[in-house]
Order: structure tokens, then sequence, then C-alpha cells
């Protein structure tokens, strides 16, 4: 892998949203009105609930770490995106750019983009609204598998798109909705019917958030239920990858890369 | 009109093994040897077996009615489109086998293929200078921004270039690389007469003075007699016919390029290809 590849996929990405404000905003507004949106909801509950659990942690907590799941997956479809929007495949993939250090490039696109949210949610969750649960060490296993989940998810999503045509982007941007209610953000597994536990079990955000509850109802974190999480999320991630080769490979054979547009949808 | 196969096509690569022909020492000297590719989408056949070589400071054309597999052909020598059956060598090296390696001196420029837009000249090239791992990037931008007259464009967002302007772009992103192939689709298809011969200069003395070889189409039959050193007629993704540019039109009967070249066309349509 030649790193300078890779840094011109990244390159490419910083240029494009250092030089626009529409793609500088959404790396930190729409997760700043959640934190705002939330903490204020988090801080009714708590005046008005007489069950004494601090809402706070565990649903501002947990809309924290959604997002930034939904920011690292948006990270690597966004920068995906650019290359379908600009009609740039062609361009792109005649050179000796290789798959690997396309979607490294993607990757670390992703990491630079979504930590911006993250930095801004952590501040305001901390500064506004005193979420405190994030000075344990549990946060770096959260975030490293949520992490690892939203590349596998942002991978699969540009290969779908990749395979489907620009249209299909409208595919991808409901995911993470599709998603939440079977990773039980806002509720325990238990309120679940049993057969979406089933597939929960399939996702390792559930891992995240079960354990988040567990903190903050003054429990102790499961590390094999996020040790099994984590395996999950690695393997997903390398599961995406091969989908996006195969599907690259797909695309070279049957030429939808050298006129890949919004009329290439099948 | 008599037409005949090219001596590379009338030799199948299998007839060439078993001749114990080597590949490696046939294909010394050449830049890009395309050996019997065919592409097929199902029952449609767009190119059909063909093959040729690019020798060092060669620049061929590739001619043809819409159609006749011209970018097919150029797609599968740039890899992103793979052949049915057949084989591209870059300097000897199997694309299909080594992709990165042998697109590492190849570029090319087409029409339908501009820079993204929302990207500023200078940024277009220094990431494709990047990806192609261009020595001295920033020194090579300048030069070339110099040499294609687009320096008062650096900062400037390609997508708000003139259509020749972002051909001119594109031909300087072709070059980043100093390419051992360079695959041009009709790089002159939307310049003015006196800006196309400009870069028709350019590019011959690109080829001349290095060891490149140039893959060029055009529709432009006096560019091509002017630039091209041998042409290959494509017709149903077959080469009908292939040689020098000045002195084909007279061994087939014609006065022109652009008369055989219509010829070709015609035959095509009156023998049910088209």
């Amino acid at each position: 892998m030649h790193s300078s590849r890779v840094a011109a996929v990244v390159l490419r990405q910083f240029y494009l949203i250092r030089g626009s404000l529409s793609r500088v905003l959404p790396l930190f507004v729409w997760v700043a009105i959640d934190m705002v949106l939330w903490g204020f909801i988090t801080k009714y509950l708590n005046a008005v609930a007489a069950s004494g659990i601090n809402f706070v942690p565990m649903l501002l907590g947990a809309v924290l770490l959604w997002d930034f799941l939904v920011r690292v997956m948006q990270g690597v479809t966004m920068a995906f995106f650019e290359d379908v929007w600009s009609r740039n495949f062609l361009n792109i993939f005649a050179t000796p750019l290789t798959i690997s250090e396309y979607l490294g490039g993607l990757v670390i696109s992703s990491i630079a983009t979504s930590s911006v949210g993250l930095i801004v949610m952590i501040v305001l969750a901390t500064s506004l609204f005193g979420l405190s649960v994030f000075s344990s060490l549990m946060l770096i296993p959260f975030l490293l598998l949520l992490f690892l989940f939203g590349i596998a998810l942002g991978i699969c999503g540009s290969a779908v798109v990749l395979r489907f045509g620009p249209a299909s982007e409208w595919f991808i941007w409901p995911v993470p909705a599709l998603i939440a209610p079977f990773a039980a953000v806002f509720y325990p597994l238990s309120t679940l019917p049993q057969w979406m536990r089933y597939i929960s079990l399939l996702l390792p955000p559930s891992y995240v958030f079960e354990n988040l509850r567990a903190i903050v109802s003054g429990g102790a974190a499961s590390e094999s239920a996020l040790l099994w999480g984590g395996c999950l999320a690695a393997l997903y991630v390398l599961l995406a990858c091969r989908f996006f080769v195969l599907t690259y490979r797909r695309a070279v054979r049957t030429g939808l890369i050298a006129r890949y547009s919004a009329e290439t949808v099948s | 009109m008599s037409i005949y196969l090219n001596t590379a096509q009338a030799l199948p690569l299998a007839v060439q093994r078993e001749m114990g022909y080597d590949m490696r020492r046939y294909m010394a000297g050449s830049v890009l040897s395309v050996r019997n590719i065919c592409k097929a989408y199902g029952d449609t056949v767009a190119v059909d077996g063909i093959s040729f070589d690019i020798a060092e400071n060669e620049i061929v054309g590739l001619l043809g009615p819409n159609g006749a597999g011209k970018t097919t052909t150029i797609n599968m020598t740039l890899g992103v489109l793979e052949p049915t059956s057949g084989s591209v060598y870059i300097e000897g090296v199997d694309l299909r086998a080594q992709r990165s390696r042998a697109l590492r001196r190849t570029n090319f420029a087409a029409v339908y293929a501009p820079l993204p837009g929302n990207l500023t000249v200078y940024q277009n090239l220094r990431i494709f200078g990047l990806i192609y791992g261009v020595k001295d990037l920033a020194g090579r931008i300048d030069m070339l921004l110099d040499h294609f007259d687009l320096g008062v464009f650096r900062g400037v967002k390609s997508g708000v270039l003139s259509s020749g302007e972002q051909t001119r772009l594109g031909l300087a992103k072709a070059m980043l690389n100093r390419p051992r192939l360079l695959l041009l689709d009709e790089p002159t298809a939307s310049l003015d007469p006196a800006s196309s011969r400009e870069i028709r200069g350019k590019i011959r003395e690109f080829a001349k003075r290095g060891d490149s070889g140039v893959l060029w189409t055009s529709h432009n039959m006096y560019e091509v007699e002017e630039v091209c050193d041998r042409v290959l007629f494509l017709s149903h993704g077959k080469i009908l016919l292939e040689g020098d540019p000045k002195t084909l039109p007279r061994e087939h009967g014609e006065e022109t390029l652009e008369e055989l070249f219509i010829a070709v066309a015609r035959e095509r349509l009156m023998s049910g290809e088209g």
C-alpha cells in the first residue's frame, strides 16, 4: 500500500471540506442540535420522573454514541459520494490506485470528519448537561466498537451505490434508522420481542448500549460481551471490504465503472 | 475495396505459443501490446479479438465510426473494463495480473472524463500527482501549468473553466507522470482550430522527445494524418485496415483518409454490420 495514494484520497476530501461551508457545517451542526435537544429532554425527564434514574447519561450518552456511529458511516459514504457526484470513477480507477488504498483513504477521511463531530458532542454534553459517564475508561472500547461497525456500514453502503448507481444513495441514508430499533439504543434488549433480540445479537452496537446502561445503573460492563461485539464488528469490516471488492470487480467486468452515471442504475 | 487483417491479429495467441513465440522478445520496444482482446456483452460483441502494438515514439490512431469499439478498447487498456478474453501488456506487464504496476506509467485524457469541477486546477493536479507518485510534484505541476497555459487558472475551480481549458487541464493531468503509454480519446474535440494545432504539436513533441507511445482516437482525419505514424481502422470491433495514414488511402483507391473512412463505414453498413 502506497501512503501517497491514500493521502491523495484524504487530501481530496480535505480540499472539498475546506472550500465549502455546506460541507463544514454538517460535520458538527446536526450532532450539536441533537445534543442540545436531547440534553433538555433528559433534564425534563429527570425533573418529572419519580424513579430517580439519571436520564442524562442513559439517554444523552446513548444519543452521543449513536450519532458518532452515524457520523463514522457517513464519513465513509460522503467521501465515496464525492466521486459519484463528480463522475470521477473513470479518472480515479484508471490510475495505479488500488482498492485497499482507496478504501483506506475513505476510512481515514471518516476518522477525521467523525472526530470533529465527536469533540463537539462531548464538549456540549459535558459543559451544558454535566454528562460525566465518559470519564470512564469504557469509553474507548465503546467508541472503537462503534467506529468499526460504522466503517463496515459505510463501506457496505458505498458498495451498494457502486452496484446500483447514484440514485441508490437513498437506500443508504436510512440505514442507521433501520438498525437503531434492533441496536436497542434507548431501551434494554429485554424490551424487544424475541425475534428482534436474535437480530440484536448480531449487531455490535447493541453490546455497547447494553453495557452503557449497565454502567449507568451502577453495575459493571461485561468485557466478554464487548469483546464478542468487537469481534463481530471486525468481521463485518472484513466482509464489507470483500463485498466492495467483489462489487468493484463486477463493475469492471460489466463496464459500469467506465460509464457510471445516474442512467446506469439497474 | 480489399480489406485485410493486420499481421498480429492473424496469429492468435495459442498459435504464437505453439510456434514457440517468445512474448517478451516480441514485445520488446513496445509500450503497449494488445493480444486478441474481446469484449462481449451477452450476444453483443463490442470488440472482436483485436491485436496491435504501440512502439516507443509512435503515435497510433484508432479510427472508426461511432460504436466501432474504440472507447471500449481504450477502457480495456486502462483497466476499467475487463476483456472477455485476451490480454493487455503495458511495458511487458500484464494488466490483468499486475494492474497497479502496469498503470503506473500510463495515463489518459478524454472529453467524457473531466476532472472534478469542485476542485481547483492545482488541487486536481496535486491529487493525481500523489496517486501517480510523481517526484518533485510542485515543480512538475508548475511546468505543466506553464506548458498548457493554465497558470492563470491555478486557483480556479475546474468546473468553471471553458471546455477548451478543461481539455488542456485533462492533458496536463495526462502528462503528470510522464507516461510511457498515453491514451487520448478525442483530445481536441472541444478545441478551436488554433488551440487544436497547438495541442497536437505538444502531444507530438511529447511522443517524439521521450520514450512514450500514444494511442489516439479522433474523427478529425486531417488531424490524424498530421499526427499519427500509423492508423488502425476499427469497424464492428475488428481491425479492418492498418497502415500509414499518408499512404493508406491511395493503397485502397481513395484520395484522402476521410474518403477512406467513409468507404470503410459504408462497407460496414452494406455488409449489414451496422
